[in-house]
């Protein structure tokens, strides 16, 4: 017991300057990119001021976070947080009922073998069609509100999420199963307390791809259907020529499906922490 | 407590593998019956038929009296990995049948903490499966199946996949409980030593088709432990199913 503990300590900082040293590895392309951007302009434009340098979007980024308006409605100034947490509620809402309404129809398909007969060719059918393809349908029953959002999120989620959670049910050990019906579970207590969290990696593997195109979603449907978010200003940005506006932006959907992502997998780690755990005499 | 009268079993359809040809075969009250055979002689679908696992093709199979259509908690089974719930600790694996079946706590909670004692396992109670070896792990798979109180205990090479002296350990274990609680015990092993050890009658099994060639009654005095494993009576026992099982191997 002695040597264990003597060694904790260090083992502790190790893996401390472990986490460092990756984060630090990660940095340094994106940092470098910034710079070749930052070199290849001058006075903050690049190729005759088609596109800004850096060092202006951070500026431009800056005003439109914190900055103040005085005068007119420019909407540019102070409005950063609000578009950001239009699109973030429209990507938890259709989320949430991508998860509501995929995971149970993935657990049933991947359970009988009837209902996969009857609803997975239709999925099938469907899922190639483009999130964007159903835009005309979606302004049509919808018009253009949040609501229209949130239906393309939910779609774009649904399919990796019900495929994920269909093969994870239908890889489930055979054996958990005939346990539980050994000991007196019904088909209900099977489902729940065995079919689900053994799919349950599959099934973080689909949120996590179905988290990905939610949030091409919502810029898509901003972009078109909706008027705000993230998505809106970006084209909105575009076609007043504030391309500082529209770089700030593209950073700020990328940082959102980051930490959205990373948020998932703290989830995920947390929900599955039982098949990391090291035996005991291992 | 178990009987089967011209059971066979068939794969795949007319035409497919008999697993199990026309099967005679009887378990008592109380008795404890090794099967023993080697892989693919259908001692394993023939115990997965009185747990309910599979239904058979032809014949009749009656277990307590009833025919059997599914798995349930009067034959608690013990299988070859273990088969836990990963995501459980050790006494939620153990409490889940009496949880599912709708018990109230105070009836099965002193039953499971009197039952993880008994298998040694008291100080692992909040352990995962993955944090125990193989050996305590399949102590968990007996508890939870004993926890029910099974009128049979369905074992299906339990400790097979464990070291020898692992080996020897649970099958101490084993006959420590049984000669304690005496459950009926259907055990399926190819394991020869395992079957004279623990067994009141060894049925001998060969494969295509799955038969029961022979039944040896073991009358060796009880209670019994792993020292038996070395008397003369016990070799006895061992050379006379070794010609069994050669004779079964080797018609010609």
């Amino acid at each position: 017991m002695p040597k264990a503990e003597s060694k904790a300590g260090p083992l502790v900082s190790v893996h401390l300057m472990e986490r460092m040293r990756k984060a630090a590895l990660a940095l340094v392309l994106p940092v470098a990119l910034v710079w070749l951007w930052q070199l290849s302009g001058t006075n903050g434009a690049i190729a005759g001021g088609a596109l800004p340098t850096p060092d202006r979007v951070w500026a431009a980024w800056k005003t439109w976070a914190f900055g103040t308006s005085t005068f007119g409605l420019n909407p540019y100034i102070g409005t950063w947080t609000q578009s950001l947490w239009f699109s973030a509620g429209r990507v938890v809402y259709g989320f949430a009922i991508a998860i509501a309404v995929g995971v149970p129809i993935g657990m049933i398909i991947g359970w009988s073998k009837l209902a996969s007969a009857m609803v997975d060719p239709t999925i099938q059918w469907l899922r190639p069609v483009p999130i964007t393809a159903w835009l005309p349908i979606s302004i049509a029953i919808f018009g253009i509100r949040d609501f229209g959002a949130v239906f393309l999120i939910t779609i774009g989620a649904f399919y990796p999420i019900v495929i994920n959670t269909t093969q994870g049910t239908r890889d489930v050990d055979k054996n958990w199963i005939r346990a539980a019906l050994m000991m007196g579970a019904g088909q209900r207590d099977v489902l729940i307390r065995v079919v689900l969290p053994a799919a349950l990696p599959s099934i973080f593997t689909g949120l996590r791809i179905g988290l990905g195109i939610a949030w091409t979603a919502v810029i898509v449907s901003e972009m078109v259907a909706v008027k705000s978010g993230l998505g809106y200003v970006l084209w909105d940005a575009y076609y007043v020529g504030r391309m500082d506006i529209v770089i700030a932006d593209m950073v700020s959907i990328g940082l959102m499906g980051f930490m959205s992502d990373f948020l998932i997998v703290s989830i995920e780690v947390w929900a599955l922490r039982w098949r990391r755990l090291q035996s005991f005499d291992a | 407590m178990i009987s089967f009268s011209k059971v066979s079993k068939v794969y795949g359809g007319a035409g497919g593998v008999r697993a199990l040809d026309q099967v005679d075969f009887t378990v008592a009250d109380g008795e404890f019956v090794a099967l023993l055979g080697p892989s693919g002689c259908g001692k394993s679908t023939l115990l997965n038929l009185v747990a309910g696992f599979e239904k058979l093709t032809e014949g009749e199979m009656l277990f307590d009296g009833q025919t059997v259509s599914r798995p349930g908690p009067d034959r608690g089974v013990v299988f070859q990995e273990a088969s836990l719930l990963p995501w459980l600790t050790v006494w939620d694996n153990v409490v889940f049948g009496p949880k599912v079946q709708g018990l109230l706590r105070n009836e099965y909670e002193p039953r499971a903490h009197e039952i993880l004692k008994i298998v040694g396992l008291e100080a692992f109670q909040k352990a995962l499966p993955v944090q125990l070896s193989g050996g305590m792990r399949q102590r968990v798979g007996i508890a939870r199946a004993l926890v029910m109180q099974p009128k049979a205990l369905l074992m299906d090479e339990p400790f097979g996949a464990l070291d020898a002296q692992t080996r020897l350990s649970m099958q101490q274990l084993l006959l420590e409980v049984w000669q304690r609680l005496k459950t009926t015990v259907l055990f399926v092993t190819h394991d020869i030593d395992e079957a004279i050890l623990l067994a009141d009658r060894v049925c001998v099994m060969t494969a295509r088709p799955g038969r029961i060639t022979k039944e040896i009654p073991i009358d060796l005095r009880r209670p019994r432990s792993i020292d038996d494993l070395t008397n003369s009576e016990f070799t006895h026992f061992k050379a006379r199913i070794m010609t069994e099982m050669r004779g079964a191997h080797d018609p010609h």
